[in-house]
């Protein structure tokens, strides 16, 4: 007789539409996507990739601040949020900032995020979206919060979170995960492999052979898919969101993924813990190289596309630069006067004293 | 150049905090050091730099990304005998372990009459001015000196670091040791290669005066020290300045000696004015000295927000404007 954990783990194998050649290798899978469709996730991707470029190279002209690097993540990070709605609601962690701007953050204000300016963090009207999440782990549970608010409001619309593999290993993470169970929210939960939580690999973080199935425990759907194909992250999150939309209950996508740079701009050295044969190893599986292939073996894409949507990206993003740049700076005070609805007047006080000394 | 004895050297705060952990791991085989990234990574601040290497994977433990599993695995191993030094990457993560270090590190001994102990250090970098993000920059000492139980702990310097720091390994019961980020690096101090402890509870007075008395911790002593520095040279009064070192429990006779001395008060430090650790110095000063007070104590706080995002945090931190307008208005009241 098997032991239930092998016969879990066997049931979890890696999901993958399209292969490192970009050849389709799963037809049935196939999601339903228009040509145009294809092509804006390829659109999005390099612009992504550029704008990763773009932004560790300004924060080493100390022109940005905080960065976590990006590349690597496309397919996992804009395959997830191709799958979604403009209603639904994104909870995102610090290095999910592509998939806000591609929910209608604009690029000056995720510029201001990294330069500590508050007016990053303001979601404008429309945007379902929380600041990136800063403390790991607290917004799993919220976002069951929120799933649970949009079943309760009979909306077709989701609640999406994104953590890493370490994020896997906090308390909330298995609180969220059996919250969303029991009430069967509308809620469908990310965790973005990338191997290592900093310097940490994720065979540390877990005796689990798979994140994915830690669904099991809590009584929802887990899938792990391959974060390097897009076709497989976008057809495993439209699924989710719809069994979600469906009363069907909540889902774990486990995207097996890697993250080319360092942690965060601040001084993490990957050397120290990885090999540069697993960088190359992963490299070969880029999303973008292997989906750039897909799309010219179906003639919808070429060079010329892809040097526009660089130049675009590059335009796009000097222009933003410079509006984040332009933006007033705050002052304390500003940050004082928000505070509560109604200042108690230890903070009036403390703002009187501030303004009228200080600030001079 | 001065020169240094060879038992002697001149070391970062950041070196003396390694030097400390290093000197307890291999003095006593029950310590060992937990948290993220400590291992192959020497921490994200490199305190537990060459560490691994040093004492292996059995010492030197990178444990999963959950702080309320640090705390609580490092309660779990200090009642089976071992002496954990757990690290949270920053204090302003330390919020998951809130409810063990609340409710069972600290009680452990009382509620088990004594049969079990949690001999155990939590060391987290903490404080505003580094450009760090969010959260990264909090000062919330004084929830933590509110914890019955718990001893709190903060060098300035990279002298009073390797002291302090083995005494709080030593120490039989739990001690946070919070180690302002400011002063990891900037400026080295003579440190003795041997061991050495320093006392907890005990303040030092790191500038004498007669006319005010400064108390203050953290990275704001050496702020401080230059305010005072710069002051003392335009004016014809003079300051103690007193590095408190340990929050709780507080050194009461250093206090009420300085306050007797120079009847006149500066508290400075980066928290919230609202529930700092500034009202547990107010309450000795009236227990302890009241009469002798010869104006309103003032404080120099941080304002009732959360630090800000870090574009901000320097109007947020006491600046020695404010420090020095706190001391005239103690001497001219
Ligand atoms: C509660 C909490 N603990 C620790 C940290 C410090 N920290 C920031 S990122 C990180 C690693 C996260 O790894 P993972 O969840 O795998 O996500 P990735 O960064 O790889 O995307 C750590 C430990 C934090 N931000 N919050």
């Amino acid at each position: 007789m098997k032991r239930t954990l092998e016969q879990i783990e066997e049931q979890f194998q890696t999901f993958q539409i399209m292969n490192e050649e970009g050849e389709i290798v799963n037809e049935n899978a196939m999601p339903d996507l228009s040509d145009e469709d294809l092509k804006e996730i390829m659109r999005r991707m390099v612009y992504t990739r550029i704008l990763d470029q773009r932004s560790i190279a300004l924060n080493r002209q100390g022109r940005l601040g905080f960065y976590a690097p990006t590349a690597g993540q496309e397919a996992s990070q804009l395959g997830s949020h191709y799958a979604l709605a403009q209603e639904d609601f994104i909870l995102p962690a610090y290095r999910d900032v592509p998939q806000l701007i591609w929910h209608g953050l604009p690029l000056y204000q995720a510029f201001l995020f990294s330069k500590g300016h508050y007016k990053g963090n303001q979601m404008p009207e429309g945007v379902n979206a929380l600041s990136p999440q800063i403390i790991i782990g607290a917004q799993i549970t919220q976002a069951a919060g929120v799933g649970l608010g949009l079943k309760k409001r009979g909306k077709e619309a989701i609640a999406i979170t994104y953590t890493g593999d370490g994020g896997a290993s906090q308390g909330d993470f298995y609180e969220g995960l059996n919250f969303a169970g029991a009430y069967a929210a509308q809620t469908v939960f990310v965790v973005q492999n990338n191997q290592f939580a900093i310097s940490v690999p994720v065979d540390k973080q877990s005796a689990a052979e798979t994140i994915a199935q830690k669904a099991v425990a809590a009584g929802i759907e887990g899938i792990q898919v391959d974060g390097m194909d897009v076709l497989a992250v976008y057809a495993a999150t439209q699924e989710a969101r719809n069994r979600a939309i469906n009363g069907e209950g909540p889902t774990l996508i486990e995207t097996m993924t890697y993250r080319y740079g360092p942690h965060t701009m601040a001084g993490d050295d990957p050397t120290r813990y990885r090999t540069d044969e697993m960088d190359d190893e992963w490299e070969k599986k880029d999303p973008i190289v292997r989906f750039r292939k897909y799309l010219e073996n179906k003639d919808l894409w070429s060079e010329d596309e892809e040097n526009e949507v660089v130049e675009k990206a590059k335009e796009e993003i000097k222009a933003a630069i410079k509006e984040a740049d332009n933006t007033p700076k705050q002052k304390v005070t500003d940050l004082i006067s928000i505070m509560h609805e109604e200042l108690p007047s230890n903070l009036k006080e403390q703002m009187e004293e501030y303004e009228e000394k200080e600030s001079k | 150049m001065t020169t240094v004895a060879a038992d002697v050297k001149k070391l970062t705060m950041i070196q003396a905090i390694t030097d400390a952990m290093r000197t307890m791991l291999d003095e006593d085989d029950s310590v060992l050091v937990l948290g993220q990234d400590v291992g192959i990574n020497g921490g994200v601040f490199r305190a537990t730099e060459g560490l691994l290497n040093e004492f292996g994977e059995d010492r030197v433990i990178d444990t999963p990304l959950a702080e309320s599993g640090i705390v609580g695995t490092s309660v779990g191993l200090a009642v089976n005998g071992f002496k954990p030094i757990a690290e949270m990457q920053f204090f302003g993560f330390i919020y998951p372990a809130f409810n063990q270090l609340m409710t069972h590190a600290t009680r452990m001994r009382q509620r088990s009459l004594g049969r079990y102990t949690v001999p155990m250090v939590i060391r987290a970098p903490y404080g505003a001015g580094v450009k760090a993000p969010e959260i990264h920059s909090d000062s919330v000492e004084a929830l933590f000196t509110h914890i019955p139980g718990l001893k709190v702990v903060t060098p300035s310097n990279g002298y009073d670091a390797k002291g302090l720091l083995i005494a709080s390994i030593e120490d039989p019961d739990p001690v946070l040791f919070i180690e302002p980020m400011r002063c990891y690096r900037t400026g080295r101090t003579e440190v003795p290669a041997e061991k050495y402890t320093i006392e907890l509870g005990k303040a030092k007075t790191v500038r004498e005066g007669d006319d005010v008395t400064v108390l203050t911790w953290g990275a704001m002593v050496n702020d401080t020290m230059k305010a005072v520095e710069q002051w003392e040279k335009e004016h014809q009064a003079t300051c103690d300045v007193i590095d408190l070192r340990t929050l709780y429990p507080l050194d009461r006779d250093t206090i009420k000696t300085s306050v007797e001395k120079t009847g006149r008060v500066v508290i400075v430090h980066e928290a919230p004015e609202t529930g700092g650790v500034s009202g547990d110095i107010l309450s000795v000063i009236n227990d302890e000295a009241l009469f002798y007070l010869k104006a309103p104590v003032q404080k120099v706080t941080g304002f009732d927000t959360p630090v800000p995002v870090y574009s901000l945090e320097n109007e947020y931190l006491p600046s020695a404007r404010k420090i020095t307008w706190a001391i005239e208005e103690a001497l001219h009241y």
